[in-house]
């Protein structure tokens, strides 16, 4: 499975990058195509120096990469990573959702168990 | 009316940058649930006992400033831990505590709020953790938030083989 080769260092650098509201919004229109940190800047309502600084932990956390183009340096997501992270996701909600279910069994026999109980005591 | 009254259905969210909130329904009282969380004998019945884990040491002390220690043993010798302390207890409501695991997946605390709404015969739990990270100072690759759901990967990552078999 291709999570096992990411180290926790990397994933650690995935989960902070997406733990940022503006470096999801940057992932977010890299995913309608690729656009340079002049474009980048634009909707956000920020300087470039500070969208770049968003952008190098996007980098350097492997979401996004610079295209070909020398005079543009358009940003270009990554999609794989994401892909990673969403598989852990998933995985803490089957591990919760496992430890649920037997909770569920575990409270009908409680349930199950009191009543009995109650009916003797109403019986005497 | 709310959007969570059926029962089996985990809603996980992330309020805020430094929260992560887990929501499920469970059809019982919620007597039963407090008990289920704050017992041993029933915690160890369901909490984090996947195919290949067992629980070596479930202490509770269930009293404002009294501790919690849990410890697992899991595949080939590895052990997962973690303590912490009860802030607020109001049975059978609400349960507030601080958190650690053994190892240090996470800088600083994390609390951990657990509150308990019944409706009709229905237990809403929600689980909420903040993670509270005061010495990292460098907003920029160290969030809390993240931070902490790295911990939670890192348990999966543990419990992984044994959620594959």
């Amino acid at each position: 499975m291709h999570s096992a080769t990411l180290s926790s260092s990397q994933l650690d650098a995935i989960f902070s990058a997406l733990a940022d509201p503006t470096r999801r919004a940057i992932l977010s229109r890299l995913a309608a195509g690729d656009a340079s940190v002049n474009e980048l800047a634009e909707p956000f309502d920020m300087s470039q120096p500070a969208i770049s600084k968003h952008l190098k932990v996007l980098e350097s956390a492997g979401l996004v990469s610079r295209g070909q183009d020398a005079q543009r340096r358009p940003r270009r997501l990554e999609a794989k990573p994401l892909a990673v992270a969403n598989e852990w996701l998933e995985r803490y909600r089957k591990y919760w959702e496992a430890n649920y279910e037997r909770l569920d069994a575990l409270l009908e026999e409680l349930k199950a168990a009191d009543t009995p109980k109650r009916r003797r005591t109403r019986g005497k | 009316m709310n959007p969570t009254t059926t029962t089996g259905s985990l809603e996980i969210s992330t309020p805020s940058d430094r929260e992560i909130r887990m929501t499920r329904v469970f059809n019982a009282p919620r007597k039963l649930v407090f008990d289920a969380y704050t017992k041993p004998e029933l915690l160890t019945r369901w909490m984090g006992v996947m195919p290949g884990w067992s629980w070596a040491v479930c202490e509770i002390d269930l009293r404002v400033g009294g501790t919690f220690r849990y410890l697992w043993h899991g595949p080939d010798g590895v052990e997962m831990g973690m303590r912490g302390t009860y802030l607020e207890i109001t049975p059978p409501h609400r349960i507030v505590s601080t958190e650690a695991f053994d190892e240090k997946w996470y800088e600083g605390e994390c609390v951990e709020t657990v509150t308990l709404e019944e409706s009709g015969g229905r237990t809403t739990l929600t689980t909420l953790l903040r993670y509270d990270n005061q010495a990292v100072r460098d907003g920029v690759l160290q969030s809390p938030a993240a931070s902490g759901m790295e911990a939670g990967f890192s348990i999966l990552d543990a419990l992984l083989p044994t959620l594959e078999g």
